[in-house]
């Protein structure tokens, strides 16, 4: 069984880097939909014992919610705004590419100092700190509100995962917590996009510090 | 305690009810004022039964927070500072119920929420035994207070106040978190019994710390700033409660906290007694120099607080000296004027208040003769100026004859402190002479003489509430003053919850007979004056008193504008303080031979402000702006600081 699941944290680990490459939205929504996914069945396949029924009603939720509910809700977003297609980074993709090797490499070494109790599947506690820092990344590098909602689903996938590496038995407890507060999150910045796009007729987040009542020129006067 | 518990309720409850009455003013008023009252009534008689039953209760129940538990003790110290919180919270609702009627009554809900707010945080901080709860409800204490400061914000005055507030209050919260920590040892609940001297030092970092701390509350110089622009802009029966009792918080926690750190080196009795001291005759110097009533009050809160401190200071020095006598009658000098000056600045920002509303100004070079027209607010801001002066029969009289037998004693053959007794005396001396100068003026510049103005026409006697209000505080100051030996059972149980139960017979011996003698002095005094007035009604009756013009140096036509004006009659004082008070005149230089308009304007500098705080405030900006290039304002920039400081904070744990 933890053949598949390491396979699982593999293909996860993947979808970090093609995030990280990837310049057109909607590939990023799916993206993200797929590693949801693959996270929701992380559970089914990292069990030790035989599934509950619990457990796979619970990832069957997750991967609804990840797979169908919030690529739906982002394609909406995405298509109401009118925005352009692209995720407009503001670091070129080499780069992006580096900075994710590099947060791999720093996962594996900070994750074999973190005092966690033994897992067994391998390379799980990078993976999902690897998977946390690419959700930094998004959320730091590119643009559009939009791509700040997949950087918040990211890292929630890499906080899903290191909740599964701990509480291998019942992830739920931790998932629930966090689920609700990234579906709320979602839930409001698809309506806070939609209106941003109304009123500015574009949803770049870096024109939007001219609300911000800081003003470079205005010290000292 | 249960009585106490409940009237935390009652405000609270008030408070609570008062914001959710905010479109119905009357109610959010009746709710605020009743519940004020109550919890007044409720809570004097709890702490007036532990100062003189000298009970001691205390209660802790979990609280769910990391450090805290939810640990109250009334002790003697605690039930001292409750009584002029509830006296004056009491009295200022009802003063508040009569000036805020009619005037901006969509802000009346928000107003006495956070007067009942202001009135529960200030009986948690004194209640309080856990740092935790204290610094809750210290915080909870400055925000309602910043809010009620604020009432008036569409004044720029008023939010420049209002900033500057909230500046130094958190500026002194930050000392006291750094205070606190130094003095709880690692680990378990924060709670005060567990308090312990820190060695080396940690214990005087932690003693700086805290003075810091509760002095940017105390307002003592060079901590003082906020006060004279807070106090003349936020609403008058706050300004009492702020100025009467919440700036004492700072000084109850100063003792609170000077009760973990003994024994106490020489030396900072020695700094608290020279802040004291330049405080004293600061304040009292630039008191004299304002010309608005309720700045002027504000500074002289500045320098009542340094006499408050002079006392503690003395008594600190005392005790590291070993000498218990001079350090019981130097703290209670210190406490006793603690509640006095509650009492009679509370009643004079009252009176002010009543000016304040009847006339729209406090500017002393716009009012005059206001006696004739509210001659019972008159009446009170008399008394209250003689008790602030220092002059029996009155209160003030007492607690400055505690402090100066406190500093004679230390000029006595058997004590090492001589120079620093020879230090309060002269500060004493000078202050009293000084603070009797400055609200010479004050009273007579806005009661007697003639209006100086046209804004005094309309004038109006203060309202019911408002005079009610008023008599609280005049007779407590007529209480103190002319039975002062019922003092002494109280303040000798304070004395013995701070410095054990041997200093409680030192004061009872020392100072007994002359506060007996204060007394009867004081009834023979008050004798005198009853029978000097019974005296000119008999022989007023039947008989018309007849008004003339004044004598007036064989002047024509004598102008009100002739008069002396608050400047001038200080004058002579501040050109002879120039190089302190820096008063500053504005007049159009001569140039044609028949000048026809021109105007003269003075205005004191506020030293310490402008030679302290400005330059600092300066340097600060610029080293801000050598940073300023973080301040990108993107989102993006702010979520990686965010993000990096996480992730360094997880190295440095590793």
């Amino acid at each position: 069984m933890h053949i598949l699941a390491e396979l699982v944290i593999v293909l996860i680990i993947l979808l970090d880097l093609g995030l990280a490459v990837t310049g057109s939205l909607s590939a990023c929504i799916r993206l993200v939909a797929a590693q949801g996914v693959l996270a929701g069945l992380l559970p089914l396949l990292a069990g030790t014992e035989g599934i509950s029924a619990g457990t796979a009603a619970f990832a069957a939720v997750i991967v609804l919610l990840k797979g169908a509910v919030f690529p739906w809700l982002l394609i909406r977003a995405r298509d109401r705004s009118g925005a352009r297609q692209d995720v407009e980074p503001l670091v070129s993709y080499p780069v992006s590419v580096a900075f994710c090797l590099g947060s791999f490499v720093a996962a594996s070494w900070l994750g074999s100092r973190l005092p966690l109790p033994e897992t067994g599947v391998a390379w799980i506690v990078p993976a999902s700190l690897a998977t946390v820092f690419t959700g930094f990344l998004l959320i730091t590098t590119r643009t559009k509100a939009i791509t700040q909602v997949l950087g918040y689903l990211v890292m929630e996938n890499g906080i899903y995962i290191f909740g599964l590496a701990l509480f291998v038995q019942q992830p739920m407890m931790v998932e629930l917590a966090i689920l609700l507060d990234v579906f709320v999150a979602v839930f409001v910045m698809g309506i806070a996009i939609f209106h941003i796009s109304r009123e500015f007729d574009h949803i770049d987040t870096a024109e939007l510090s001219e609300l911000s009542d800081w003003r470079r020129e205005g010290y000292g006067s | 305690m249960l009585l106490l518990l409940l009237s935390l309720g009652l405000l609270l409850a008030g408070s609570a009810l008062a914001v959710l009455f905010f479109r119905r003013p009357a109610a959010a008023r009746a709710a605020g004022v009743a519940a004020a009252l109550l919890a007044s009534v409720c809570g004097l008689a709890a702490s007036l039964q532990t100062l003189f039953s000298g009970g001691f209760s205390s209660l802790s129940l979990p609280w769910p927070v990391p450090m805290a538990s939810f640990s109250l003790v009334l002790d003697p110290l605690a039930a001292f500072f409750l009584i002029p919180i509830f006296l004056l919270t009491g009295a200022g609702a009802l003063y508040g119920a009569g000036y805020l009627d009619g005037n901006a009554r969509e802000r009346a809900g928000l107003a006495w929420g956070a007067f009942d707010l202001l009135s529960a945080s200030m009986t948690l901080v004194v209640l309080s035994a856990n740092a935790v709860l204290f610094m809750t409800a210290w915080e909870l204490m400055a925000l309602s207070s910043f809010l009620l400061v604020l009432f008036d914000h569409e004044r720029p005055q008023a939010r420049k106040a209002g900033y500057l507030y909230l500046v130094t209050g958190a500026a002194g919260a930050l000392a006291l978190l750094l205070a606190f920590s130094l003095l709880s040892p690692s680990g378990g609940p924060m709670d005060f019994a567990r308090f312990a001297r820190p060695g080396g030092a940690a214990a005087a970092a932690a003693f700086l710390a805290a003075l810091c701390g509760f002095g940017l509350k105390a307002g003592f110089i060079p901590l003082h700033v906020w006060l004279p622009e807070a106090h003349p802009a936020a609403p008058s029966h706050v300004s009492a409660v702020m100025s009467g009792v919440m700036i004492k918080m700072g000084i109850y926690g100063l003792l609170r906290v000077l009760g973990f750190l003994l024994p106490w080196p020489a030396w900072w009795g020695g700094l608290i007694l020279a802040f004291g001291a330049v405080s004293a005759l600061g304040g009292v110097l630039f008191a004299l120099a304002q010309h608005e009533l309720k700045r002027l009050l504000a500074y002289s809160s500045v320098e009542n607080m340094g006499l408050i401190l002079m006392g503690l200071g003395l008594g600190m020095l005392a005790v590291s000296d070993g000498d218990y006598a001079l350090a019981a009658l130097s703290f209670s000098g210190a406490l006793l004027h603690a509640l006095n000056h509650s009492l009679f600045k509370g009643l004079l920002f009252m009176g002010a208040g009543s000016v304040i509303k009847s006339t729209g100004t406090g500017e002393l070079e716009a009012l005059g003769g206001l006696s004739k027209k509210m001659p019972v607010t008159a009446s009170y801001f008399l008394l209250g100026s003689a008790a602030i002066s220092g002059l029996p029969p009155f209160n003030g009289f007492v607690s400055e004859l505690l402090l100066g037998l406190a500093g004679l004693l230390a000029l006595g053959p058997r004590s090492r402190l001589a120079p620093w007794g020879a230090v309060v005396i002269v500060s004493l001396a000078a202050v009293g002479t000084l603070a009797a100068a400055c609200f010479v003026k004050a009273s007579g510049s806005v009661f007697l003489g003639l209006p100086r103005s046209r804004r005094t026409d309309g004038a109006r006697e203060a309202g019911r509430p408002m005079l009610a209000a008023m008599a609280v505080p005049a007779a407590g100051i007529a209480l103190v003053g002319l039975f002062p030996s019922a003092a002494l059972r109280p303040l000798s149980a304070v004395l013995g919850s701070i410095l054990g139960p041997g200093a409680a017979g030192f004061l009872s011996a020392y100072a007994s007979v002359p506060l007996a003698c204060a007394g009867a002095a004081a009834a023979g005094l008050a004798a005198l004056l009853l029978a000097l007035w019974t005296a000119r009604a008999l022989l007023l009756r039947g008989r018309k008193p007849g008004a003339g013009p004044t004598w007036d140096c064989g002047y024509a036509e004598p102008t009100p504008r002739m008069q002396y004006g608050a400047s001038s009659f200080s004058q002579p004082l501040t050109d002879l303080f120039q190089p302190v008070i820096r008063v500053i005149g504005r007049y159009p230089r001569i140039q044609e031979y028949f000048p026809s308009g021109a105007s003269f304007s003075t205005e004191a500098q506020p030293l310490v402000y402008n030679t302290l705080y400005t330059p600092a405030a300066r340097r600060i900006r610029g080293l801000a702006y050598r940073f300023s290039w973080l301040q990108q304002g993107r989102l993006q920039f702010y979520i990686m600081y965010i993000a990096a400081a996480l992730i360094g904070l997880l190295l440095w744990k590793l």
